[in-house]
């Protein structure tokens, strides 16, 4: 190597040049030794170029607003240098930095994969239920017996339906 | 507290006899699932994680995929088991360096291990030997369908399934094959493969991370993408890739053959000869003789039988197995004199080349 390249991590020198090519854009990058061992580089399971981009901190300069998950705490600098959410929230609250950073690592945007449809289905009436039995409390707190009776007797029936689901298995 | 997976007379990767074949050693493909309700392993408190590790390993065992299965604690694995699991490609090592409440549920036949609390609360692995992409899918998408009956999996419409790593993300779908490459590895045009198929977002990397000319002329080939893709279009691109490969990879071979026949033999008399009457040899040195081995099984040269020999000592000959078959982490030098009389034991059994049927 004609000239001395400097790890673009710590500016080290760099003896581990790599390149790898993502949706047809060049990605290069020359590390030294202990960062690329740091980075997963030499681990069997699973290092990309793509991850490595997606932990480096010097991308995050051009971060204005400094984002924080209400749920787990991960703030915009946390995610920029671990390159991982902290729960499932993070994708709501980081979602602005998240969809350019998916674009150069996915074939798309969406995802047209597999659907958990017995998760959704049990999420689903469990939101309703709770969304009902919240509207009972109301009703009865507000003395509208009527209306009570009637979310009483769909409770019944969301309840009646899953009991049956589980007791055919 | 592995030993009986150790001991397993029927394991995949091991003990499968008849399913070995040229060029592909295994598939491997894994899902990445969370639970909704509490943060990633990586940011989850210990009360959490453990929580995590209790709900799941409950409802994992009940499984009938798991009949039979064993669980194994992370904290109470010892360094040398771990290598073992890790050489077997049961766990990774990021499971190793997992904190109190990670663990994996792997079943009898070691086709399916489920890691809990690594980089996301749910790996689901399924591993076959051969080139079997759309077998392992199936047992794959039918055990996390299953799974998710009682489970509650955290899913977006937009997304997908949610990871910890936007890598993952989508699918959760990392399909691997294990593909033995020494023809391409000879005529120098690995580099020019690996080039062609990262464009098709499709990564190469060495048996143990080195990605040029890795030990014993074994890549693992696995998709790079995970989400805007549905899990078979993945799968039919990955394996149309590897199709090229393969045949790439056979041609390189014959016409390699064609032109330095005298070389070829020489070179797997030399390694035959070593196998089996060598005193000290590194793990190392034993895989890349054993990868000359498998291709002369591959010219006939040797029965078929003897391809799940050499790919069974393949993964004994690792240092993990070896100081594992002694019961005690040993010297390196030592190390390769148990190794020398192993592969010395094993090829006293195989019959000698026949160089007449080199075809």
């Amino acid at each position: 190597m004609a000239k001395n390249l400097k790890c673009s991590i710590c500016n080290k020198n760099a003896n581990v040049h790599l390149t790898q090519i993502i949706n047809n854009k060049i990605h290069k990058i020359d590390l030294c030794e202990s960062c690329a061992q740091k980075k997963g580089v030499t681990d069997p399971e699973g290092f990309s170029l793509a991850d490595l981009f997606a932990k480096q901190p010097e991308i995050a300069t051009n971060d204005k607003v400094q984002l924080r998950c209400p749920t787990c705490g991960l703030n915009t600098a946390g995610f920029r240098r671990t390159g991982r959410f902290g729960c499932v929230d993070c994708y709501d609250v980081f979602k602005p930095l998240l969809l350019p950073m998916l674009e150069d690592m996915h074939e798309g945007t969406f995802h047209k994969g597999k659907i958990p449809a017995v998760t959704l289905s049990r999420q689903s009436s469990q939101l309703q239920l709770k969304k009902l039995q919240d509207f009972l409390t109301k009703a009865i707190a507000e003395e509208a017996y009527e209306e009570a009776a009637k979310y009483r007797d769909r409770i019944k029936e969301l309840q009646g339906v899953e009991n049956l689901e589980v007791s055919e298995k | 507290m592995i030993s009986s997976l150790i001991n397993e007379d029927r394991a995949e990767l091991t003990q499968a006899v008849k399913k070995a074949s040229p060029v592909v050693l295994c598939t491997r493909i894994r899902l990445a699932r969370n639970l909704v309700d509490q943060p990633f392993p990586g940011r989850a408190k210990v009360s959490q994680r453990r929580a995590v590790l209790k709900s799941c390993v409950g409802k994992i065992g009940s499984m009938s995929k798991m009949k039979k299965g064993t669980f194994l604690d992370v904290a109470n694995l010892s360094d040398l088991e771990k290598q073992v699991l890790v050489e077997r490609h049961l766990i990774s090592r990021e499971l190793c360096e997992g904190e109190e409440g990670t663990g994996v549920y792997i079943n009898k036949a070691q086709t399916c291990a489920v890691m809990i609390n690594e980089e996301d609360h749910l790996r689901i692995q399924f591993l076959k030997t051969g080139f079997n992409l759309k077998p392992v899918w199936k047992l794959t998408d039918a055990f996390d369908s299953e799974l998710e009956e009682t489970l509650d999996i955290a899913f977006s419409p937009e997304f997908g399934y949610l990871t910890a790593c936007p890598t993952n993300l989508g699918t959760g779908l990392r399909a691997s094959v294990m593909m033995h490459l020494p023809g391409l590895v000879i005529s120098n045009e690995m580099e020019r493969v690996i080039r062609a198929v990262n464009q098709l977002g499709i990564t190469v990397r060495g048996l143990f991370g080195e990605a040029s000319d890795p030990t014993g002329h074994i890549f693992q080939i696995s998709n790079q993408q995970t989400l805007g893709e549905s899990e078979p279009k993945i799968l039919d691109r990955l394996s149309s890739v590897l199709k090229t490969i393969i045949d790439h990879e056979l041609n390189a071979r014959y016409k390699y053959l064609e032109e330095n026949r005298q070389r070829v033999c020489d070179r797997i008399g030399r390694a035959f000869g070593v196998l089996k009457n060598a005193y000290i040899i590194s793990s190392d040195e034993a895989l890349n003789f054993l990868s000359v081995i498998r291709v002369a099984v591959d010219f006939d040269m040797l029965p078929e039988e003897a391809r799940s020999t050499v790919d069974r000592l393949m993964i004994e000959c690792q240092p993990g197995h070896i100081q594992y078959a002694v019961k005690e982490s040993i010297d390196p030098e030592i190390r390769d004199i148990s190794r020398a009389d192993k592969l010395r034991e094993e090829f006293d059994k195989l019959p000698i080349l026949d160089f007449h049927k080199i075809s």
